[in-house]
């Protein structure tokens, strides 16, 4: 027997376990399962709920078993009349002061407080006295109050301390006049504000946009992927018919745990507003309704004649990436452009990746932040660092002195400060440094040399090791670490995208891409193909209808190179058709090459073509490569960040009201931007 | 303005005036942080509290929270909740005398209603309610540990013990002509010796 493991008794029926691990988690081990409130596996322990009473053998009264740690030889009854009397005791109290308004609560149905009173609670209240009564609170434009119902189990007071990082969320009071409230009642300024609606066991937390819209049981759940950054949270959609009412996350415990951002938790709104929902075409400086059959006829025409370029969006699937792929190699190499920011790589997958499993950032003792701000690229990866740093983690940042919800150290602009002597001393000291380099110097570096001598950089202070690589490269768009794979890009050799020869194409195409709007395609006839209406469509001559990343099935691969799917939720809005089809068709009449006649076959011929995408959730295995030059040198640059604001970053989140409502009231309000500053 | 006991409400206000530290107290607080291991400041929130109570004319506003904050480097919010926690903070402005009435069982089996009568009729206020001159406010709190004295009061930092109307109602007027008063026994008793 190892030291670690002890033996307990769970109802007469013996067990080895964990000895460092609770009477709940033992239990739960053991299958049994407790009822809780307060208690939550990625959250501190509070034990004030009281749900989770055990009998220990020899204890003479209950113990609430989420705060009990284990004993060599305990002994625990988890279903004696003792404990169910005690269970239903405290589910009498927690009932005292809850309203019975769940037929108008949005909790109902996936409550907490409900389901569990169907196993304890009682049929009557023995309680006469007047209820108490509390003053809802305002927590912003997300999150919805009815402060009366709140059983006061402080998980979301211990989700915006601990895993958010943001202490705004408090209990005031005590007893009978005990209140969670933010400060002043002032918006929560989190990028992962919403989770505390999950997160809460009654209705007390609602989501404000879901508010009196649908039951849960009327819901059609649809498992998908969040592309609203690089990080791939897992996403369960709910929709009903052709609409799509919340998203919710799902967990992951390699990526999102538990949690999403905000953006993609509620900016569902705006999947319907601005929509393309018909082809359009540009007849005298003015886009107008068209139709498939004419405005295919139009792009033909000009695909035979003119020599096309194809830009690639953030939220362009692989199977797409790879269906515009094999059209364009009708037309020659290099046609395809991903890397519309000028993002730098090289040719490995390790240069522009997060080389480091998400879950291993949390383990570092030194952070090194060059050129990004994790806060509101990927709130998922800002909340890895927030564990590390309170794991006494040390963090740096060079670029733009940014605010983080922890404290850094600022060394300085330019890449140059990397040479700082106070980092150098830290790094020589650190056992487990890693360096988190974003789209700010990313799409910035022009020589290949700088590139390189950050490899070379890492290598010397054992950032990259046999072992480990922990030189990660960050950049918050969904498509890109997928279709460089695929090989989506011009060139692989640090070249921006900007110095494209603009003579060399006649005819771009967009696929979501605003970046047809650049003025170096002035003189390009131009096709967007895209969802939502923006600058892109309004500079094209060309707009066709495509459906969003709900309305089919796709594959994204995360930033740690983890291929995941997002599956089709409902059917495209107005008369949307997928990539691959247009350009299938396309090539039909072209007579190009052109196999697939379904996405299954598409699919098959991308995962034949590139094997490594097809393993589903697991991270691409890469060796480490060895990009390493003799000399480090950096070249200078300004860092200038890819999204400013975390709620209007995309097309989508621009055309939402809720995001909209939040850059009002979050990021518009000066005493919370001092506060988060 | 009546309503609750001034220190068991949840909502704080500004006074509008800018809040910092005397030098005496900053010299104080200095030696409070320095009871505290290194990198546990924040366990010295309570008696900054007091303190900051003590210079903002006997109640916490919001500006003493955020001081407070600023000087322990802790979260706001964390700083609220143990001033709204306990009954001794005041989140409201009370007036120059906060006169508190033991209610608790001793002090009202010897007559405390009495006292309570007498005292808002002297001040010309209710319970709760600051009197219109700002001199008294006047609160029901429970036992202040006094029992065997009772019925008792205290007013501000000073304990009123073996009361009865006449001398409840002397004390309050040498209050009001800002004439000194006897603190402790009204009976001439020492501690709590026998009667």
């Amino acid at each position: 027997m190892s030291d670690d493991l002890i033996n307990i008794k769970v109802n007469q029926k013996e067990i080895q376990v964990d000895k460092n691990l609770t009477v709940m988690q033992a239990c739960e081990i053991a299958g049994e399962e407790i009822p809780r409130f307060c208690y939550h596996d990625k959250l501190s322990i509070a034990g004030n709920c009281r749900m989770c009473l055990v009998e220990i053998e020899k204890a003479p009264k209950l113990v609430s078993s989420c705060t009990m740690p284990l004993m060599e030889g305990m002994s625990i009854i988890t279903n004696s009349e003792k404990v169910n009397t005690g269970r239903k005791g405290v589910m009498e109290f927690l009932l005292i002061n809850h309203p019975l308004d769940c037929p108008i609560c949005d909790q109902g149905g996936e409550c907490d407080l409900q389901d569990q009173a169907m196993y304890y609670g009682f049929d009557k209240s023995r309680y006469k006295e007047n209820k108490r009564a509390v003053d809802n609170k305002n927590m912003g434009p997300l999150v919805n109050t009815i402060m009366t119902r709140c059983i006061h189990c402080t998980r979301c007071v211990r989700f915006a301390t601990e895993v958010a990082g943001v202490p705004e969320l408090g209990m005031l009071g005590r007893g009978e006049n005990a209140e969670i409230t933010t400060y002043l009642e002032q918006s929560i300024t989190s990028e992962l504000s919403g989770n505390v609606i999950d997160l809460c066991p009654v209705g007390a937390l609602t989501s404000k946009p879901y508010q009196f819209k649908a039951r849960p049981w009327e819901l059609k759940r649809t498992d998908s992927i969040d592309i609203f950054d690089s990080v791939g949270s897992n996403i369960r959609v709910d929709s009903r018919a052709e609409e799509i009412l919340r998203v919710t996350p799902r967990t992951n415990e390699y990526i999102n745990e538990e949690w999403i951002s905000d953006k993609v938790r509620f900016n569902y709104d705006g999947y319907y507003q601005q929509r393309i929902d018909t082809p359009y075409i540009k007849e005298n400086q003015k886009l107008s309704i068209s139709n498939w059959e004419e405005s295919l006829k139009v792009l033909k025409d000009k695909l035979k004649t003119l020599k096309p370029l194809a830009l690639i969006g953030e939220h362009v699937d692989l199977e797409t990436g790879y269906a515009i792929k094999k059209f364009m190699s009708n037309y020659g190499k290099d046609n395809v452009e991903c890397r519309t920011d000028n993002h730098a790589i090289l040719e490995s997958l390790d240069s522009y990746r997060f080389n480091t499993p998400l879950n291993d950032i949390e383990y570092s003792d030194l952070i090194i932040l060059l050129g990004t701000n994790p806060k509101i690229e990927t709130p998922i990866i800002n909340h890895k660092i927030f564990k590390a740093y309170n794991n006494d983690s040390k963090v740096f940042n060079i670029g733009e002195n940014i605010s983080l919800n922890y404290k850094t150290e600022y060394l300085g602009e330019s890449l140059s400060s990397l040479n700082n002597e106070n980092l150098i001393k830290a790094l020589k000291k650190s056992t487990n440094p890693l360096i988190i380099i974003g789209s700010a110097f990313l799409n910035k570096i022009k020589n290949i040399k700088t590139l390189k001598s950050i490899f070379s950089y890492a290598d010397k202070y054992k950032v990259i090791t046999k072992e480990k690589n922990n030189l990660n490269f960050l950049n918050p768009y969904a498509s890109r670490v997928g279709q460089l794979i695929i090989g989506n890009t011009t060139n692989k050799l640090c070249e921006p995208f900007s110095n494209l020869k603009k003579d060399n194409f006649e005819l771009v195409l967009s696929f979501g891409s605003e970046h047809i709007a650049n003025e170096q395609f002035n003189n390009c006839f131009k096709v967007y193909f895209g969802h939502h209406g923006d600058d892109g469509a309004m500079v094209s001559d060309i707009v066709l209808p495509t459906p969003l990343y709900t309305e089919k099935n796709g594959t994204f691969v995360n930033i740690e190179g983890r291929p995941q799917e997002a599956k089709k939720c409902h059917n495209p809005i107005g008369s949307a058709k997928e990539e691959w089809s247009i350009l299938k068709k396309l090539s039909d009449e072209l007579s190009f090459d052109f196999i697939p006649n379904t996405f299954e076959q598409l699919r098959s011929e991308l995962f034949d073509k590139h094997p490594i995408l097809s393993d589903y959730h697991e991270i691409i295995a890469v060796e480490n490569s060895t990009s390493i030059t003799p000399d480090i040198e950096f070249e200078d640059c300004k860092a200038e960040y890819p999204i400013s604001n975390f709620y209007m970053s995309d097309v989508i989140s621009k055309n939402s009201v809720t995001m909209a409502k939040c850059v009002e009231e979050i990021t518009s309000t000066p005493s919370l931007l001092e506060k988060s500053a | 303005m009546s309503g609750n006991h001034p220190g068991l409400s949840n909502n704080f206000s500004r006074s509008g005036e800018k809040f910092s530290w005397s030098k005496d107290n900053l010299r104080s607080i200095k030696n409070i942080i320095s009871k505290y291991p290194k990198g546990r400041e924040q366990s010295a929130v309570m008696p900054l509290l007091y303190l900051a109570q003590e210079q903002n004319n006997n109640w916490i506003s919001i500006e003493c929270i955020e001081t407070i904050a600023e000087t322990l480097n802790m979260p706001k919010i964390r700083v609220t909740e143990v001033a709204s926690f306990y009954s001794m903070y005041n989140t409201r402005p009370v007036g120059e005398n906060l006169v508190q009435i033991c209610r608790t069982s001793p002090c009202w089996l010897r007559g405390s209603n009495k006292i309570t009568k007498t005292i808002c009729k002297e001040t010309k206020c209710e319970i709760n309610d600051t009197s219109d001159d700002n001199k008294f406010t006047v609160v029901e709190v429970e036992c202040l540990g006094a029992c065997s004295n009772g019925p008792m009061i205290q007013i501000n930092n000073d304990f009123f013990e073996d009361l009865d109307e006449e001398s409840t109602k002397k004390i309050i007027n040498n209050i009001k002509e800002g004439k000194p008063n006897v603190i402790g026994s009204q009976k001439g008793r020492r501690s709590s010796e026998n009667a």
